[in-house]
């Protein structure tokens, strides 16, 4: 008995394929219905009907349904396959490690020290050579992986979810504000001032909270977040919603940027005449911080304390039980992720030079937050991707600027719909008892461990036993 | 005293609507332990789907009662495929993710919502009709209390009463009851969980979508951005009640409409939100599980 495949089964099989789409189509064109044909005319309190956009609106959620169930599948058959590996103990175990990644062929190689030179390198000439625009965008993308930063160690290390991280980075810019408005304090003053007052503001917060977790954790940090802007928006001291102008940009001893240097730079390295060197000098004074900022998590990450908070965000219990204070371990959380937004905060106060309650509104949380999701939850090129991503995205994209936040949300539901551990997943540093074979190693064949991050080192590669 | 009376009924009627919005958010919770943030955005389309079919209807020369109910019958109803629209795509893929993927996909499907409705609609302030009908007989006691006040009352404590009696005795009100006390348990039971999780959706967004109207007639005017503060509130309320209680969800509303009404008629108007949060923390901190919520002692 032969199968033979006639076009009845294609026919078929296209229509089981396509019947959903047909349908889910439908649905959706059913619920825009009212909203998407019905328009109200606010000044004369009319409407009117029309059926332009359902057309538009019904081919494309077709076209978007036919992929979606695919990439569905999709990702559940990976699963699937993922599960009777493991199950198995097949090709997935922990003596191979995951598939490498091109981070982790990256992290592996060779060349990683010259090309972080490199790139050190590219990122000091970048401002000389680009428009003020760009230079301003880059300042932006700089103080968001600061941020990013800053909350991946509440967030994606520790596990607290915090809502309000941007009332930290607004503490750190009216620091400034403040300070520099009525005391004429400079930059450089304000700079470790602003950190100060972020972390101990973050320890105020972070003592009645300490007994609080998840969900309820997140309530009281986005009321703080909240608090502090209205607060802001309210108190006569801070101007309230006209904010605070005329912050003085970041000094340089003393010297006018915009004088002598400026010629130098103009005339002799061609630097655009219409560029601000100040802000040439606040892009520089945030790399700095950034580096900084990424040498310290970077060291952090294995450290006593770092690995403290890795325990504590995978249980709670278990991490008491091992001996570790929670106590200390959350507040130190909350305190070092602060200081930076703090920081963050005064560096973007120099930068703009006006700052008013409305732009740390929750939606700037929000911001941050996506940032460490979408870049990959504790993984720090993850976040650094992220924030560079969604800084300089929306920018890029500023000819759909209407449909951007539309697009930005629906990214935000796909994201974590197929991807849920981010652009760049964090690979947690796996341990493995590696016996001596080939005398390669440590000579007289005793185990040893080593640390693999993610992918086996070039000699481990052969000798699995 | 008639100041207070005025503050008191204002707070009972503000604190009835974060009620409305506040129910879906514990229902979903006490079922997913989700925080649903796109909740806010269904009351707001709600809203907005109310006005339109009052336009539509009401060139149709309907009035009075009959506009009300079925304004009110028609964003139910849009509110609720919503509810369900919006489980579909943006949790039930997340079944068995992490806690904090549902809850971007929730922020995410919460943007997506707003700008659609800013897109398609306006990003202005609109005006909302005045669907509350006269009622003469309200006559003695129109100075304390207007109609709009009256239907709000009505409105909630009917579907209070409607919401409490229909969990205790339909049996998906029960498999409800049991999915939020063991999910696992419940499935070996034969509960079939997806459609419980989405009849949870759908009557939360039709109590948002009440809500919504309601909003609508006692403000007069709605915008895309109303969905915000009004789900951020009520989620607060949810929380200060006990977050995945029913009755604690009412308390917390009502606490939060009395708090903020007198906050702003004896402090300052400008501070009733600090007021609010600051209500919040102190309860949290005295008692983390909110006021009806049960502590969960976490098991080893």
């Amino acid at each position: 008995m032969t199968h033979k495949i006639t076009a009845s089964h294609i026919g078929r099989v296209i229509w089981s394929e396509f019947k959903p789409a047909l349908l889910a189509s439908f649905w959706i064109c059913l619920l825009a219905f009212p909203i998407m044909t019905l328009s109200i005319n606010p000044t004369n309190q009319s409407f009117k009907f029309s059926l332009d956009r359902m057309p538009y609106l019904a081919l494309g959620t077709f076209v978007l349904s036919i992929l979606w169930r695919f990439f569905l599948k999709r990702r559940a058959f990976i699963g699937i396959t993922k599960a009777v590996h493991q199950s198995e103990g097949l090709p997935e175990d922990l003596r191979k490690g995951p598939k490498p990644s091109w981070l982790t062929v990256v992290k592996a190689s060779r060349y990683r020290r010259q090309g972080i030179y490199v790139l050190l390198a590219i990122m000091a000439i970048l401002p000389f050579i680009s428009s003020p625009y760009t230079v301003n965008v880059m300042v932006t993308a700089l103080i968001y992986v600061t941020l990013g930063l800053g909350l991946n160690v509440v967030v994606g290390v520790s596990g607290l979810l915090n809502l309000g991280y941007i009332a930290f980075y607004a503490i750190g810019a009216y620091t400034y504000g403040l300070l520099n408005h009525y005391f004429g304090l400079s930059f450089w003053v304000c700079l470790p001032l602003g950190g100060l007052t972020a972390t101990l503001m973050g320890l105020l917060l972070g003592f009645p909270v300490i007994r609080l977790s998840g969900d309820y954790l997140a309530i009281v940090t986005l009321s703080f977040g909240e608090i502090t802007r209205l607060v802001l928006n309210n108190l006569t001291v801070t101007r309230g919603p006209r904010g605070i102008s005329y912050i003085q940009p970041a000094g340089f001893f003393g010297i006018d940027l915009n004088g002598a240097p400026k010629e130098f730079l103009v005339n002799y390295l061609r630097v655009d005449p219409a560029m601000d060197i100040n802000k040439i000098f606040t892009y520089f004074i945030i790399l700095c911080l950034v580096i900084v900022t990424i040498i310290f998590v970077f060291r952090l990450e294995n450290s006593r304390l770092g690995r403290a908070w890795l325990a504590m965000r995978e249980d709670e219990v278990a991490c008491q039980a091992m001996g570790i204070n929670r106590t200390r371990a959350k507040l130190t959380a909350f305190a070092l992720g602060s200081t930076w937004a703090g920081l963050a905060g005064v560096v973007f106060a120099s930068q703009i030079t006006f700052i008013n309650p409305a732009s740390f509104s929750f939606l700037g949380s929000i911001l941050v937050l996506s940032i460490v999701v979408l870049g990959g939850m504790g993984s720090i090129p993850g976040v650094i991707l992220g924030a560079i991503v969604l800084s300089a995205l929306p920018e890029q994209l500023r000819f759909f600027s209407q449909y951007r936040m539309l697009l930005f949300g629906a990214l935000m539901v796909l994201m974590m719909v197929f991807r849920p551990g981010g652009l760049i997943q964090s690979t947690r540093e796996v341990y493995i008892h590696k016996t001596n074979g080939n005398g390669k190693g440590d000579g007289n064949g005793t185990a040893r461990l080593e640390a693999l991050t993610g992918a086996p080192k070039p000699e481990a590669t052969g000798e699995r036993p | 005293m008639t100041y207070f009376l005025d503050l008191f009924l204002s707070g009972l009627t503000r604190g009835s609507i974060y009620a409305l919005i506040a129910l879906g958010y514990t229902m979903v919770y006490g079922i997913i332990a989700l925080i649903n943030f796109a909740h806010g955005e269904i009351y707001m389309i709600g809203a907005f789907t109310a006005l339109l079919a009052s336009m539509v209807l009401g060139s149709l020369g309907l009035t009075g009662w009959g506009l009300l109910l079925s304004v009110a019958v028609i964003a139910a109803i849009y509110s609720g495929m919503y509810g369900w629209t919006v489980e579909r795509i943006a949790y039930r893929p997340l079944r068995g993710a992490s806690r904090l993927a549902p809850l971007i996909s929730a922020i995410g499907m919460s943007f997506f919502l707003q700008n659609y409705v800013q897109l398609a609609q306006t990003s202005n302030f609109v005006l909302f009709p005045d669907l509350v009908p006269q009622m003469p007989f309200l006559k003695p006691i129109s100075a304390y209390l207007n109609r709009t006040q009256v239907i709000i009352l009505l409105f909630t404590s009917v579907s209070m009463v409607g919401l409490t009696l229909f969990i205790k005795f339909t049996k998906i009100g029960m498999a409800m009851r049991a999915v939020a006390q063991d999910m696992t348990m419940a499935r070996l039971s034969g509960v079939n969980i997806d459609r419980v999780i989405s009849v949870t959706f759908i009557i939360g967004s039709v109590l948002a979508a009440l809500g919504g109207v309601l909003i609508g007639c006692s403000m007069r005017q709605i915008y895309f951005y109303m969905g915000f503060l009004a789900g951020m509130k009520a989620f607060t309320a949810a929380v200060l009640g006990g977050i995945g209680s029913i009755p604690g969800a009412v308390i917390g509303a009502l606490i939060l409409g009395f708090a903020e009404s007198f906050a702003a008629g004896y402090i300052s108007s400008s501070y009733r939100d600090v007021v609010a949060f600051i209500i919040l923390i102190i309860i949290l901190i005295f008692r983390p599980e909110g006021i009806m919520g049960q502590a969960q002692t976490q098991k080893v």
